[in-house]
C-alpha cells in the first residue's frame, strides 16, 4: 500500500524533475515503464490483499477460497463492507485499465490503416530512396513516421524539402527511422492509454510528457550517428521556428485550429536542441547500474510483496 | 501497396484531374494509355472492383441516376492532403498518437527561444 502511494506521487515527481534523464534517455524510459507497471500492480494488488484478508491466510489460498464463496454466494465470517468494496474496486480498476489499453490500440490501428491508404494515394516515393521514404505535397514543413510492419513509412512534406539542406534531411530521416526501428509508438500509446484511463491522475500526464521527450532524445541519438550534432540541432530549430512563422499567417492549419494544446507542446523541442549543443556526458557506469537495478526492483518488488504477505 | 493499391492510385489520379464524372469504361480507356507505360489492358470488371473499393473507403461517389454510372472523386487531392496534415499536426479532435513527429507543436515562446538558439549555432558551415 505504501509502495502504491509512493509510486503514484513522490517518485514520478522526482523523476520528472531529475536532471540525469537526458544523459541516458533509454534507461530513463525503462524506469518510467517499470514505475507505471509497478504502480498499477501495487495499486490493484494492495486493494486485493486488503479485501482478501478475511478469506485466507495468504493471498493465493484466499483467492481459492474467494472463488468458492462467489460460487456459493456466501461471505466468510469477518468479511466487512470495506473489504468487499476493495475487492470490487481492484476488479474495476484492472478491467478499466486493460479495456482502455486495448481500445486505444484498436483505435490507433484503425487510424493508421486509413492513414496508410491516404498516404499511398497522395504521396510519392522520394527519388533514389529505397527505404520507404515518401513525399507529400504540402507547404508546411512536416516530417513523421507511420509504423505498420513492412509498410512502415517515413513521410516528408514538400515544405520540409524546401526548408532543409541534404545533410539536415538525412538527420531527420535517421531520426524518424529510429522511431520506427525502436517501436516508440507502442510505448507512447501505452502511456497515452494510461493517461486517458486515469485523466484525474496528474502523474499520468507528467509521465506521458516525460516519455514523449525521452523517445525524441533516443531518436536524436540515433540521428547523431548519421549527421553531426550541430546539423541536427539546426534542423530541429529550423523546423521549430518555421512552425512559428506559419502561426502568424492566417491560413495556417495550426492557427486555424485555434491555438495550441498546452499539454502537448510542453517544451519538447528546446531541451532537445540544448542537449545537442551542450556537452552532455553519458551517465557513469555506476549510475547506469543503479538505475537499471532500480528498474528491475520496481517490477519485482510489488509482485514479491503480493505473494508473500 | 499491392497491385490493387497501384490501381486505386491510378484511378484516383485520373478522377482528380477530371472535371466531370467518368464512367468505368472511360476510366478503363484512360488507363489503357497512361503515358506509354505499356500496361496490359484491364477488364472493365476490374475497374469496377477497384471503384467499389474506393467508394467503400469514401474516396469516390457514384451517380446512380445516370446510365452507365458516373464516378467522381469526393474531395480534391489538395483537400485530402490538408485533411491528412491536420491529422498529423494534431489539430483534429481525435488525434493519432502513433505518428511520432519530428517536431511537435511549438508554442510562440518556445519558438523565440529556438530562434535565439539558431542564431547562436551560426550559419551553415558551407
Amino acid at each position: 500500500m505504501v509502495l502504491a502511494v509512493l509510486l503514484a506521487w513522490p517518485v514520478p515527481i522526482l523523476l520528472a524533475g531529475a536532471k540525469w534523464p537526458p544523459r541516458a534517455p533509454g534507461l530513463a524510459l525503462a524506469l518510467w515503464q517499470s514505475i507505471a507497471l509497478a504502480g498499477g500492480v501495487s495499486m490493484i494488488g494492495s486493494l486485493l490483499v486488503f479485501g482478501l484478508i478475511p478469506f485466507g491466510a495468504t493471498p493465493v489460498s484466499a483467492l481459492g477460497a474467494l472463488a468458492g464463496h462467489v460460487v456459493a454466494g456466501t461471505l466468510p465470517a469477518g468479511a466487512t463492507l470495506a473489504g468487499v468494496m476493495a475487492l470490487c474496486l481492484a476488479l474495476i480498476l484492472a478491467t478499466h485499465l486493460l479495456l482502455n489499453l486495448s481500445a486505444t490500440f484498436i483505435r490507433a490501428e484503425r487510424q493508421r490503416r486509413r492513414h496508410h491508404t491516404l498516404i499511398g494515394l497522395l504521396s510519392d516515393p522520394l527519388p533514389f530512396d529505397t527505404e520507404g521514404t515518401r513525399v507529400i505535397d504540402h507547404a508546411a514543413p512536416i516530417a513523421y513516421c507511420l509504423p505498420g510492419g513492412t509498410r512502415s513509412a517515413t513521410v516528408l512534406s514538400r515544405g520540409l524539402l524546401h526548408l532543409l539542406d541534404a545533410d539536415q534531411l538525412r538527420g531527420v530521416v535517421a531520426h524518424e527511422r529510429a522511431h520506427l526501428r525502436q517501436q516508440h509508438h507502442v510505448v507512447l500509446l501505452a502511456f497515452k492509454s494510461w493517461h486517458s484511463a486515469l485523466p484525474w491522475f496528474p502523474i499520468a500526464n507528467r509521465a506521458e510528457n516525460a516519455v514523449a521527450l525521452l523517445v525524441e532524445m533516443m531518436a536524436d541519438d540515433q540521428a547523431r550517428l548519421a549527421v553531426d550534432d550541430r546539423t541536427l540541432a539546426r534542423a530541429i530549430a529550423l523546423v521549430g521556428t518555421a512552425h512559428l512563422a506559419e502561426v502568424s499567417g492566417t491560413q495556417s492549419p495550426l492557427a486555424a485550429a485555434g491555438g495550441f494544446d498546452d499539454a502537448s507542446s510542453s517544451d519538447l523541442v528546446g531541451p532537445r536542441v540544448s542537449r545537442l549543443l551542450g556537452d552532455v556526458p553519458g551517465l557513469s557506469p555506476a549510475a547506469r547500474t543503479l538505475v537499471l537495478s532500480a528498474t528491475v526492483v520496481l517490477v519485482v518488488l510489488p509482485l514479491a510483496l503480493l505473494l508473500t504477505t | 501497396m499491392g497491385s490493387l493499391g497501384v490501381l486505386e492510385r491510378l484511378l484516383m489520379d485520373i478522377l482528380w484531374s477530371a472535371n466531370r464524372p467518368l464512367t468505368a469504361n472511360e476510366l478503363r480507356d484512360a488507363l489503357l494509355d497512361p503515358a506509354g507505360t505499356g500496361a496490359k489492358p484491364l477488364a472493365t470488371t476490374t475497374v469496377l472492383t477497384v471503384l467499389s473499393r474506393l467508394e467503400g473507403k469514401g474516396f469516390v461517389t457514384r451517380d446512380r441516376d445516370s446510365r452507365p454510372h458516373g464516378y467522381t472523386a469526393v474531395s480534391s487531392r489538395a483537400q485530402h492532403t490538408a485533411e491528412l496534415m491536420h491529422e498529423v499536426l494534431g489539430t483534429t479532435t481525435d488525434r493519432t498518437a502513433t505518428l511520432a513527429r519530428f517536431i511537435g507543436n511549438v508554442s510562440p515562446q518556445e519558438a523565440q527561444t529556438l530562434r535565439a538558439l539558431l542564431e547562436s549555432i551560426g550559419p551553415s558551415p558551407e
